[in-house]
């Protein structure tokens, strides 16, 4: 574990955007209001699945009030290809027909025109008055119904990629993969337990509260300026310029403050229609989607169905697990399924493995990453087929994951080797924290039973390239400028990082995030990669400062070498703190300017645990969450409180996804909870305070063993809820959520 | 939304003259309602008249004698700080401090509340269970209504063209009296009853002397279930005669499927919560 002692990274110091954030002066996206900004709105697809007939803008353009019409006619003809542009390689009509649609809708919600006006009011009039002419579809909503024989197709052009070679036949599953690691079968001949289950998991929703939302203003010297929400301000630079067939240096993009994301502000939607509407009225254009809109139109994490089999000796010891992962995409291919296929026995080391996966178009929203996406879909299979396993074998669940808990060397079915992980940490820690072994108490009342359950979470993160510039300034001050939309804390636990190598205090630091043009090229904040690798890049323009500053004093002092450690540079009898040294840098040289770029490697993955107490209520079905601790492996905690934060967030959401949220379609493929109101996510009463317990188990290659945080928790608390209502019920739960309905049906069965 | 004009009447009189010169118009109360309806362009109305200042319908008037009066316009956070009404008829005082969160308790009446006649209305059971009569001012001068009587379909209630609700009575309790509101929802807060069950009991010399057992969100308005009251009438408070009212209101239940629960599981409960509703108000015998 941990062992080094600094003098600033591991203390809580508060966040640079506190003060801004608290009184409200921080500016989000919807805060810009550039002179003569139009209001733009977006027609959407009342049909699930359809053929456009015809669009007749005539009234929309000529109400007095309208100032551009734009529909996908109005992209640049340009010839299809593949594009990465963050999510991988993807067609552009793909990403275009997402944007606005062509020919076809595939989902309702799907944007079909645009328009802007003097007023959000008119804007959405007019919208109104666009006479589509659809030819409705039948319509498929879930992975099995997709991949049946004769199911509707959503793309007469997409054929199935199986085992990495293209087939002719046309089918909504983009890809089939396959994963294999030793024999499986052999494997299930020598165990003496087999358990095989199947399950389904809702369509959820990131949940982030601040609506999708730019401002596109295409200027007269033909630049294209855009302020925007975004995770990934370089991406929708790259995503726009691709869309209108721009060069990247045409396009600026100016990265607002952000009101959460969680993966579902990775994709681009409203930047480039913004844009086109900007270029067709003259006038800055501003798009903010309804709540409504981002539940209808932007994207959801899959939906899943899932079977996993896992076979164990009678000492524990796990022989042979296999899983079937088909996973809704959406209207367009890129399920996330590759990932979940990663993560779905990562914590153990299991000799014999066959992972299939399936990435199947549905009409639903084309689907966004979500915190580890795929990973928690495929950790409630998982983990509740151990927890039974751990019932018939008479173990307990924390030594029989203990027995098999991956570690370094251990090989997953993706053929990765693992470093050094804390995966075997996470799971001792969580055996010897006082709620595993606390009593659980008396139920509240007579038809109320409790239980516990536990769960782990692997999520093996994203490295990426970060950029980092630090100016320092004559009293002492550090300006860093860097480039990742700070959603969790990042900018103050990427200025501790330089400061630690300056001998400066956070409050030293001026962290700013600043535009595509001000930056070096910066990866999304996405991957929990943002704190490892613009901390790193920020560790290392740091090391470039001191550098500097090392040659500023040997020509002040007239000596060769120059000595700093603990903020102090010294040579003989020389000695100058760096603040002293930074008001006579003038004296001998040009300003110190400290620079990096780096493309990161090793981003090391981290492991999360769950225990949580449950009381459900047997008359109703009702589960309350009495009590939850979240233990995960940080590598380092920079700044423990904003990782405790992720820790808690994640936890939560994993609860919301585990207990009641859901994308309730009707038969015809409409959305019938589309607002914050019936899509139901946890309050503040639902939740208990979520107890933290962060494992510090160093990543090797980061300078100060950073391991990402951002995503891990989220995966094993939906498989814990499940394992601790099965331990006060006794029944198993196999579909997310685990709503009261479905739980008291469990009841009643079991 | 659509722009629309505002009015704020300062009288029953110039109430009854704008809603009759603009038959289109909306009343507003707290606007809990009816501004989400405006915005989400669910409804819409040239003109909204701003109810609260007229001095009838933001009163609360408690009369030893007779009982209570609640202005239409009166908003929960009000009523869950009258000490009178706190004392006289906690269960209202409770049903007040359960509909949305504090922020929208700050202007939510009950009025509103009864007049937008959604199934779901958490304090329409209640009132029921608490014999509440509406009284209505229109063109026809004031008339009196039931709470039971008052809705008649989803968002429809018995209101004709320029009447609109002045305030809401309650007689006294009997000695033995106690009512209770008890809703099911997934959530803990900030969610729509997916049942809900006012209930009241006088119980005296040992008997339940009467009853009123009333449901929401299980029919296509707040359901008095009179049947499932009476039968409890004359009987001791046994778990036997609660299972058997609780029985009689889930057999009156209709309700529908849809995105906030299944029809059999709104049924379910019907039973279950009617059951801990009563055995609520007799077990605080």
């Amino acid at each position: 574990m941990s062992t080094t002692t600094y003098h600033l990274i591991g203390t809580r110091p508060p966040r640079h955007d506190g003060a801004d954030k608290v009184t409200g002066r921080a500016l989000y996206g919807a805060d810009l209001k550039l002179a003569g900004t139009l209001h733009g709105a977006i027609l959407r697809s009342p049909h699930a699945h359809a053929r456009i007939v015809s669009i007749d803008t005539k009234a929309a353009s000529q109400h007095p009030a309208c100032r551009a019409v734009v529909t996908a006619e109005d992209f640049p003809e340009t010839p299809d290809r593949i594009v990465d542009l963050g999510e991988g390689d993807t067609p552009l009509s793909y990403i275009r027909g997402n944007m606005l649609a062509r020919r076809k809708t595939l989902y309702q919600g799907h944007a079909v025109a645009a328009v802007a006006a003097t007023s959000p009011q008119a804007a959405a009039e007019i919208a109104a008055l666009i006479q589509v002419v659809y030819e409705p579809l039948p319509c498929v909503l879930t992975a099995p119904a997709a991949m049946a024989k004769g199911a509707p197709l959503l793309h007469g052009d997409l054929r199935c990629t199986e085992f990495g070679q293209p087939t002719t036949e046309a089918s909504n599953v983009a890809d089939h993969f396959r994963q294999v690691m030793g024999d499986s079968e052999k494997g299930f001949a020598e165990a003496d337990v087999i358990v095989e289950r199947e399950f389904t998991t809702s369509t959820v929703h990131q949940g982030y509260i601040e609506p999708h939302t730019a401002t596109a203003l295409w200027n007269n010297d033909g630049r294209l300026l855009i302020w925007c929400s975004t995770q990934g301000s370089f991406v929708v630079r790259d995503t726009v310029a691709c869309m209108l067939d721009l060069p990247v240096s045409r396009v600026r993009v100016t990265p607002m403050e952000i009101g959460g994301g969680f993966g579902g502000k990775v994709p681009v939607y409203v930047e480039p229609v913004a844009a086109l509407l900007s270029k067709k009225s003259g006038q800055p254009v501003k798009i903010t989607m309804t709540r409504r809109e981002v539940l209808e139109g932007s994207g959801p994490t899959p939906g899943s169905f899932i079977r996993v089999k896992i076979g164990a000796k009678q000492d524990g010891t796990l022989v042979a697990a296999q899983a079937y992962l088909a996973y809704e995409a959406g209207a367009y291919p890129g399920a996330m399924v590759a990932p979940a296929a990663t993560c779905v026995f990562a914590a153990y080391d299991i000799a014999n493995q066959t992972i299939d996966g399936y990435d199947v178009v549905v009409n639903k929203p084309s689907t966004a990453p979500y915190r580890a996406p795929g990973a928690t879909n495929a950790a409630f299979a998982t983990e509740t087929v151990l927890d039974e396993i751990a019932e018939k074998l008479k173990l307990d669940p924390l030594a029989l994951r203990l027995k098999n808990a991956s570690k370094e060397g251990t090989r997953r079915a993706d053929g990765a080797k693992f470093r050094r992980i804390g995966c075997v940490e996470v799971l001792e820690t969580m055996k010897a924290h006082p709620h595993y072994t606390a009593p659980l108490g008396e139920p509240s009342h007579a038809e109320a039973k409790r239980g516990r359950g536990v769960a782990v979470g692997f999520w093996m993160n994203a490295g990426l390239p970060s950029s980092c510039t630090l100016n320092v300034h004559a009293d002492g001050s550090v300006g860093l400028i860097e480039g990742s939309t700070d959603i969790g804390g990042s900018r103050t636990s990427i200025a501790m990082m330089a400061a630690e190598v300056l001998g400066l205090q956070a409050d030293d630091m001026r962290p700013s995030v600043v535009d595509t043009d001000t930056i070096g090229y910066t990866g999304v904040t996405g991957g929990s990669r943002t704190t490892f690798a613009t901390g790193w890049a920020a560790y290392e323009a740091a090391q470039d400062v001191v550098k500097q500053m090392k040659e500023r004093a040997a020509k002040l002092w007239k000596v060769d070498e120059v000595h700093f450690a603990d903020g102090v540079f010294s040579a003989g009898e020389h000695r100058l703190s760096f603040k002293e040294l930074a008001a006579r840098v003038g004296e001998v040289g040009a300003p110190v300017v400290g620079r990096a770029s780096i493309n990161a490697k090793g981003p090391g993955g981290s492991f999360a645990g769950a225990i949580v107490d449950v009381e459900v209520d047997v008359e109703t079905g009702k589960t309350s969450i009495l009590r939850f601790t979240c233990v995960q492996d940080a590598g380092k905690a920079i700044h423990p409180s904003y990782v405790e934060g992720q820790m808690q967030g994640g936890s939560v959401q994993g609860i919301g996804w585990a207990l009641n949220e859901e994308y309730f379609m009707s038969p015809e493929g409409r959305m019938m909870n589309a607002s914050f109101l019936d899509y139901r996510m946890p309050t503040a009463l639902d939740v208990p305070m979520i107890d933290t317990a962060i494992v510090e188990v160093p990543n090797p290659v980061h300078p100060y063993g950073v391991r990402g945080v951002g995503e891990a928790n989220i995966v094993s608390p939906p498989a814990a809820i499940a394992n601790a209502i099965h331990a006060a019920t006794g029944c198993r739960m196999r579909h997310l959520p685990m709503n009261p309905p479905s739980v008291l049906a469990a009841i009643q069965q079991c | 939304m659509r722009s629309f004009d505002y009015a704020a009447p300062v009288s029953l009189a110039e109430a009854l003259a704008l809603l009759a010169a603009h038959p289109t118009a909306r009343v507003l109360a707290g606007g809990t309602d009816l501004l989400v309806q405006l915005k989400s362009g669910r409804r819409e109305t040239p003109l909204v008249v701003d109810l609260k200042k007229i001095p009838e319908l933001k009163a609360i008037t408690f009369d030893a004698a007779e009982g209570l009066t609640i202005g239409a316009t009166v908003p929960c956070c009000q009523l869950t700080a009258h000490a009178d009404l706190r004392r006289v008829y906690p269960s209202l005082a409770e049903v007040a401090g359960l509909i949305g969160g504090t922020a929208v308790q700050g202007r939510a009446s009950l009025g509103g509340n009864l007049c937008n006649a959604a199934p779901s209305a958490d304090s329409v059971p209640l009132m029921i269970a608490l014999s509440a009569q509406a009284r209505v001012a229109g063109p026809q001068g004031l008339r009196t209504v039931a709470v039971e009587d008052f809705c008649v379909a989803p968002g429809k209630s018995i209101l004709g063209p320029g009447e609109f609700l002045v305030s809401i009575f309650f007689p006294l309790p009997a000695p033995g009296f106690h009512a209770h509101y008890l809703r099911f929802i997934p959530r803990n807060e900030m969610d729509i009853a997916v049942v809900g069950v006012g209930v009241s009991t006088t119980v005296q010399d040992g008997k339940i002397a009467a009853a009123r057992i009333a449901l929401a969100s299980v029919a296509p308005t707040p359901l008095f279930v009179k049947a499932a009251g009476d039968s409890l009438v004359g009987q001791a408070p046994t778990s036997e005669a609660i299972a058997g009212a609780a029985t009689l209101a889930q057999a009156a239940a209709k309700p529908i499927s849809d995105m906030r629960a299944p029809a059999d599981y709104r049924r379910h409960l019907c039973d279950v919560l009617t059951r801990r509703a009563l055995t609520a108000t007799l077990g605080a015998q």
